[in-house]
């Protein structure tokens, strides 16, 4: 049994105009059930767009997804996955408590129930002190914690994150991941994970995809062996540098092929 | 913090009041009593008592009777014809909200309309008020819808809500577009409908849009309520008690001030209901004084 399934997806935007970009070619891709998998490439390798192709807010050219046996347009109608962007993407003129509660008012659960589960979901990001307070007035960290409760407050069985982090500075990053891993293994939630920085995939991921542009595919998977409990400990260890080399090996051959020697625009090496 | 806002505000006002007061005072005493010329062309006004009143001989005017031997003190008058013309704009304003924010919800929602129809929106506002008065006034007595039969008020508060509407209407719309995509694709992924993401998203995000457009549009109706009780002669209304004393400004120069500073109470009233909205709608919002 998957959480998710991506069978032979293909997608082209503007198909048979002279503005034709082949987003996607042939993705396959299946993730178990509280896997944490994140996607790696350069700009323009499609790794959003995949995304977005799971989440069902685009409709693939060809091939299937599935999220829980389903279909992801019904996935999405029964909010099977949560999803959480660069920007915490907060409502200003709700409360921190009320914007977690968003999803469920959506889905039409009654007041005392909204409430009580936003008070649980503020407990496991660990901000239960500001339910109350405008997200203006958070720190850009503290936001995107509230944006990882929102996207849990259904308890949905898959995440969808958009690199999430990448507008923190590094220390605040660093502490996000720890603390992503936390919540993600007391929920046992499954994760799909966009981002740019190599450590920040190997540190978090089971499975790191590696993804090339032009047309956008995958080009090869390595698999992380750190062991299910991760530390800053895990920041130091050998395997810990050993797969940042193999991840950074695959994207160097990603960008031979098309014999430019540059580094890989898009792609942090930190 | 709120009530040192709204104290500072009305101590603003009482020193903006004061310094226009000895401005007028200082014209007087400065000024060419017959006018002044420049090049040739008359520029400076005639700071005599006729064109000039004094400011207490304005404010005394209010005490006394409308027409002589009458026992109805003018500031009763003028009182009644400022409440009068308020219910008009009111019902302008909110005739014109409606309508503005219905356009506007319908253009958001279609583009097809928004393309077809703002073009002839901002065309009507070319239209001059002057031009459209008599005509929305012939209505009065004559049009009957049903048992319903079109009062004559009702003419000089649609001319507001001719002025009133479009300020809203464009105001609303932006504010409608201005929900970030990233928000609106956040309300893809949990399947929200069309109404969940107009309610929960698009309007709040409008608010900071809406309510300088209120603001526009509520002046709008005020102008356009007065306009229209000038240029029919509607009874009852400030824009009446104008014309009618401005025919006595030689004899009772005083007597026009009177009414002016009623359809000036009038325009505060109004942009003052709006402003409460303000405070009450943004309150829980980032102030911008903190970037």
């Amino acid at each position: 049994m998957s959480a998710l399934e991506v069978v032979g997806v293909s997608k082209i935007f503007n198909q048979g105009t002279p503005k034709q970009v082949d987003a996607l070619v042939d993705v396959n891709l299946t993730v178990n059930p509280s896997e944490f998998v994140s996607l790696i490439g350069p700009s323009g390798c499609g790794k959003s767009t995949l995304l977005r192709l799971i989440a069902n807010l685009l409709e693939p050219t060809s091939g299937a997804v599935s999220v829980n046996k389903k279909t992801a347009a019904q996935a999405r109608l029964d909010q099977d996955y949560g999803m959480a962007f660069q920007q915490a993407g907060l409502f200003d003129w709700r409360t921190v408590s009320k914007n977690i509660e968003l999803p469920l008012e959506l889905k039409g659960w009654d007041k005392t129930k909204r409430e009580a589960r936003a008070k649980e979901m503020l407990e496991l990001v660990k901000l239960p002190e500001f339910a109350d307070l405008y997200p203006w007035q958070l720190s850009g960290g503290m936001q995107q914690r509230i944006a990882i409760a929102r996207a849990l407050a259904a308890h949905p069985p898959l995440l969808l994150m958009d690199e999430p982090f990448g507008a923190l500075d590094e220390m605040t990053r660093e502490y996000m991941q720890g603390e992503l891993l936390r919540i993600c293994g007391e929920t046992a939630t499954t994760v799909v994970f966009v981002t740019h920085s190599i450590p920040e995939a190997v540190y978090l991921s089971n499975r790191v995809i590696v993804m090339s542009p032009r047309p956008g595919r995958i080009t090869s998977v390595i698999d992380v062996d750190l062991g299910s409990k991760r530390n800053e400990d895990t920041r130091a260890a050998d395997g810990f540098f050993r797969s940042i080399t193999a991840v950074r090996e695959a994207l160097r051959g990603t960008h031979a092929e098309h014999a430019s020697a540059n580094a890989i625009r898009g792609v942090e090496d930190r | 913090m709120l009530m040192r806002r709204i104290a500072y505000r009305s101590s603003m006002f009482v020193v903006a009041i004061a310094s226009v007061v000895a401005l007028w005072e200082f014209y007087k005493i400065v000024g060419p009593q017959d006018g002044g010329k420049l090049f040739g062309v008359s520029i400076l006004p005639r700071a005599n008592n006729t064109a000039m009143p004094h400011v207490w001989t304005m404010l005394s005017r209010y005490n006394r009777p409308e027409v002589r031997g009458s026992d109805t003190k003018i500031w009763s008058v003028v009182l009644s014809g400022t409440l009068f013309s308020l219910r008009l704009s009111l019902a302008g304003f909110f005739l014109g909200t409606t309508i503005g924010v219905g356009l506007a919800v319908l253009m958001s929602r279609f583009k097809v309309v928004q393309r077809g129809l703002l073009p002839y929106l901002v065309m009507s506002q070319t239209v001059p008020l002057i031009a459209l008065a008599p005509l929305v006034v012939s209505w009065g007595g004559k049009l009957q819808i049903g048992s319903f039969e079109w009062p004559r008020w009702l003419s000089a508060s649609i001319l507001g809500t001719f002025l009133a509407f479009f300020p809203i209407a464009v105001g609303t719309l932006r504010g409608l577009a201005s929900a970030p995509v990233a928000a609106v694709e956040l309300m893809d992924s949990y399947a929200a409908s069309w109404k969940q993401i107009l309610f929960k998203l698009r309007f709040p995000a409008a608010v900071p849009f809406m309510v300088p457009a209120f603001k526009l549009g509520a002046s709008g109706a005020v102008v356009g309520v007065v306009v229209a009780e000038i240029s029919t002669g509607l009874k009852g209304g400030i824009g009446r008690l104008i014309i009618e004393y401005a025919r006595e400004a030689t004899g009772d120069p005083a007597k026009v001030f009177t009414a002016v500073f009623g359809a000036a109470a009038l325009g505060i009233t109004m942009s003052g209901i709006v402003a409460l909205s303000d405070v009450l709608l943004m309150r829980n919002r980032p102030k911008e004084t903190s970037a």
